[in-house]
């Protein structure tokens, strides 16, 4: 593999797990909100109180997204900004409303009832305006040159593949959210949501399949050289199916508690599933970054600064796993948290 | 209005209001540290109330700095495309490390918080003083990357292109030590200051009970003590990042001093406004031949005048009144806070004067406006350079447009943001007010 491939694996390897931290994230916010003004509070609870200590963690996944991009492709970093500069900022902008409440919340409770609103509200446009970026990036929706760079924004919105696209990514969003409060609530004891839970995954599943598949049709006809790509490794994509499969039928599989289903066996399928078939899009995407003006050889970084990156890499993440052990034990095993009345 | 003037007003605007949520962060979490501490030495609970109470301040203002941190970092690319293309390959190392110092900071920051009540008082320190190590690394990697772009190395330029990158070379470039220990220790006398105007604001009230007057006494002094020191290194540092700036960007200290003229035995001038017509400070003070011994030691020495650059190069000379508001909040909070404690230990059991305290209320206002107008002057007294010498603001700048109603979107957020997060503080201190911990501390 030379340079440019490790340095867009690590990208994709970041992205991916933004995709699950955010889509988990974001998806929560969105749950706690519905479920407030059901009679099922618990379930808005529970995810509000996942959301909590988390929603720093993520939002630090997305600034190491940007640094790694401008580290290893100085090119599309100052590429992308040019041209991306409107969804980009609308994300900046949701997300600071979104990020500021949930602290207000947590010191007032006047806030509180605001920030499930605006939680839930932004849980869903931010994932879709990031989704947005996808089809921009493939489709050629962009004029450069003349002084001045845009999107071309009436034929982005003309075009299917938009919206099938956001459909795609918010109904992976509620899914994996579902699947991991599910996992959550059997953590905490409490059948009674994880019912809640386990009823959206099953229906969402599904949807998510079939939005998967009508995102690639859209895309025929913007983007015929990806989804020929995409026919070469259609191993990949048969894989990912498999593990969806095994995913969704884990929610069936008789658990020994009250209820059947192993959310935990079903989360993590899903994940590889998502990460079989998210790592066939990008292989599908290879050697652009932004087509047809942009390869990933064309905005890679200074070779020694690359070399010396990985090391960085390397270092941080040998100091960092310790630190992530015990947060993870405390918040996300500790029987004293997760059972808490508040 | 033209692009590039609204970039920088859009992208100055934004630094503004990250720095003063990430300044207190930085600031704060020494003070909540030096509390954790003392409270471990002296037994004294009054501590553990005030690291409680600061904490909750804290986690606010963090709510805010990580977002706004989050836009800035992002706009940088949205904004100035052709500056993070050339960061990109010569200095993205101190970006990259960066976020594992945020990391550090929000992970611990989380267990500190949310799972105080299952830490052990070791422990606790311990996760305290990771948060502190977190945001004070934040600090000084950002700051790695501002120094550079006022004296950039680690690299050459060969035909226009950027070849022989030298990433260390970049990371340790000559400005590095003065700028970064110059932001720590004014980060750390921020947060101090603003810490101190508060213990005095309360102090000033007349019903006040016993121990709630001890506890502000308490605050106030602890917060007197780190300013008072942080003040007098930032003196002595401020000093040495002039002499950088005579080294390596005379043009720039030029414009600082509104001197024209290149000579020796050149005078300070405190105040007025440089005048180009005129080629001289209209209406300050000057004291003759203090400018060339503070720059190079001696009267003699030559200091480089703005006529020796061409007019282009300058930088707007306002910049001149920035520069000294920052000197001039330095040395009147160095005096005040060692004027207060000196009254506090000549007269232990006499509580300090009103005016004196009045006049402390001011102090964490000022050292926040000392950081603004500091940063300021140092990012546009780099105009019309965005990389001294290497990369012109324009050329750095974005060429996508739609600039102004951004800037009307962003100002807006900030100012909701800027009040808001003021009456949730307001209201949260309002309604648990340091009388109550008191008496639970009792029971
Ligand atoms: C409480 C805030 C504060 C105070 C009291 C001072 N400074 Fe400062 N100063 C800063 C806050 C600051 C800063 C915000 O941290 C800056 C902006 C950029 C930087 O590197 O630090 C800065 C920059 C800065 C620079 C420009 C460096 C550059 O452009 O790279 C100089 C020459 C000084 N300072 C000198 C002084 C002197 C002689 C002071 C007298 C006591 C002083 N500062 C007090
Ligand atoms: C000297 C000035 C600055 C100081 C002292 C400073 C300090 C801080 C601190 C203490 C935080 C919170 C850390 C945390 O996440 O726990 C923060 C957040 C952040 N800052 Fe700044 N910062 C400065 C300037 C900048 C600049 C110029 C950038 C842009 C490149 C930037 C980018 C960020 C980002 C991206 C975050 C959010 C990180 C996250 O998601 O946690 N900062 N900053
Ligand atoms: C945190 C406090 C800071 C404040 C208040 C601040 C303020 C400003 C202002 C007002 C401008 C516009 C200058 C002008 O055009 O006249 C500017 C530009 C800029 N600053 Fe800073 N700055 C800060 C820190 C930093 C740091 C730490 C970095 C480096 C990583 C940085 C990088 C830049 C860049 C790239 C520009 C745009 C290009 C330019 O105008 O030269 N700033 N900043």
């Amino acid at each position: 593999m030379t340079d440019p491939y490790i340095a867009i694996t690590i990208i994709w390897a970041f992205l991916f797990v933004y995709a699950i931290a955010g889509s988990i994230d974001f998806g929560a916010g969105f749950w706690a909100m519905y479920y407030t003004r059901k009679e099922n509070t618990e379930a808005s609870v529970i995810a509000n109180r996942y959301l909590s200590p988390s929603w720093e963690v993520t939002n630090v996944f997305l600034v190491l997204l940007v640094v790694a991009l401008v580290g290893f492709f100085p090119g599309a970093a100052s590429y992308l900004g040019t041209l991306m500069i409107l969804p980009f900022s609308f994300v900046l902008i949701l997300l600071t409303i979104r990020g500021t409440f949930m602290v207000y919340a947590y010191s007032s409770k006047k806030y509180s009832r605001m920030l499930t609103i605006i939680s839930g509200t932004t849980g869903l446009f931010i994932p879709a305006l990031l989704v947005a970026t996808l089809p921009i990036a493939i489709g050629g929706f962009v004029s450069i040159g003349e002084g001045r760079d845009y999107l071309l924004f009436n034929e982005i919105f003309a075009s299917p593949t938009l919206y099938t696209h956001i459909g795609f990514g918010l109904s992976t969003e509620l899914f994996l959210a579902s699947l991991l409060l599910s996992d959550y609530s059997r953590e905490a004891q409490n059948e009674k949501t994880y019912l809640v839970y386990r009823k959206n995954a099953l229906w969402l599943g599904p949807v998510t399949l079939l939005f998967a598949v009508a995102a690639t049709f859209t895309l025929l006809p913007e983007a015929g050289w990806m989804v020929e790509n995409m026919m070469n490794v259609w191993y990949l994509f048969a894989f990912s199916l498999l593990a969806f499969i095994i995913g969704y039928a884990a929610l069936f599989i008789p658990s020994g508690k009250e209820n059947p289903g192993r959310p935990r066996l079903s989360v993590i399928f899903i994940v590889i599933q998502f990460g079989l078939a998210s790592l066939g899009y990008g292989f599908s995407h290879m050697p652009y970054i932004l087509y047809p003006d942009l390869t990933i050889q064309d905005a890679f970084t200074d070779p020694t600064m690359f070399r010396w990156l990985l090391v960085g890499y390397g270092v941080g993440l040998a100091i960092l796993v310790p630190a992530f052990v015990v947060f993870w034990r405390l918040f996300m095993k500790d029987k004293r948290y997760l059972q808490a009345e508040k | 209005m033209d692009e590039v003037l609204l970039a920088r007003m859009l992208f100055g605007s934004s630094m503004a209001f990250h720095i003063i949520f990430a300044t207190l962060g930085v600031g704060i979490t020494l003070m909540i540290l030096v509390a954790e501490i003392t409270r471990a030495i002296k037994k004294d609970d009054h501590y553990g109330v005030m690291a409680k109470r600061w904490t909750k301040g804290f986690a606010v203002l963090l709510g805010v700095a990580i977002p706004s941190g989050t836009i800035v970092g992002v706009m940088l690319s949205l904004l100035w495309p052709g500056y993070m293309a050339i960061v990109g390959r010569v200095i993205a190392l101190p970006f990259q490390v960066e976020i594992f110092a945020f990391f550090l900071e929000a992970v611990f920051m989380s267990i500190y918080v949310y799972a105080a009540d299952r830490l052990s008082n070791s422990m606790r320190i311990v996760s305290v003083a990771l948060v502190a190590l977190g945001a004070t690394a934040s600090a000084v990697l950002i700051t790695d990357a501002h120094a550079w772009m006022n004296t950039p190395r680690g690299f050459d330029v060969v035909n226009g292109e950027i070849m022989n990158v030298r990433p260390w070379e970049a990371v340790f470039n000559p400005s590095v030590y003065v700028t970064v220990l110059h932001v720590v220790s004014t980060a750390y006398m921020a947060g101090a200051f603003v810490i101190a105007s508060i213990a005095a604001f309360k102090l000033m009230k007349n019903k006040l009970s016993d121990s709630e007057r001890a506890y502000h006494r308490k605050g106030l002094t602890i917060s007197l003590i780190i300013g008072a020191v942080m003040s007098l290194y930032t003196a002595v540092n401020g000093h040495d990042t002039a002499k950088m700036l005579y080294e390596y960007l005379p043009v720039k200290l030029a414009a600082a001093e509104g001197l024209f003229e290149t000579q020796d035995n050149a005078p300070l001038a405190i105040f007025g406004i440089p005048d180009p017509e005129r080629g001289e400070v209209v209406g300050g003070i000057e004291i003759p031949g203090m400018l060339s011994w503070l720059a190079s030691g001696s009267t003699d020495g030559v200091v480089q005048g703005l006529n020796d650059f061409p007019e282009e190069y300058w930088p707007p000379l306002f910049v001149h009144t920035l520069f000294n508001i920052m000197v001039g909040i330095g040395f009147s909070l160095l005096g005040l806070s060692f004027g207060a404690l000196f009254y506090r230990f000549v007269f232990p059991r006499k509580a300090l004067p009103k005016w004196i305290l009045a006049v402390l209320v001011t102090s964490g206002p000022l050292a926040m406006l000392g950081i603004e107008t500091g940063w300021i002057f140092s990012c546009t007294g780099r105009q019309p350079w965005t990389i001294y010498g290497v990369q012109l603001t324009s050329e750095a700048a974005t060429n996508s447009g739609n600039l102004g109603f951004l800037f009307a979107l962003f100002i807006t957020l900030y100012v909701t943001l800027l009040v808001l997060t003021s009456l949730v503080l307001k209201f949260y201190f309002g309604r648990n007010p340091v009388s109550k911990e008191l008496e639970n501390m009792n029971v």
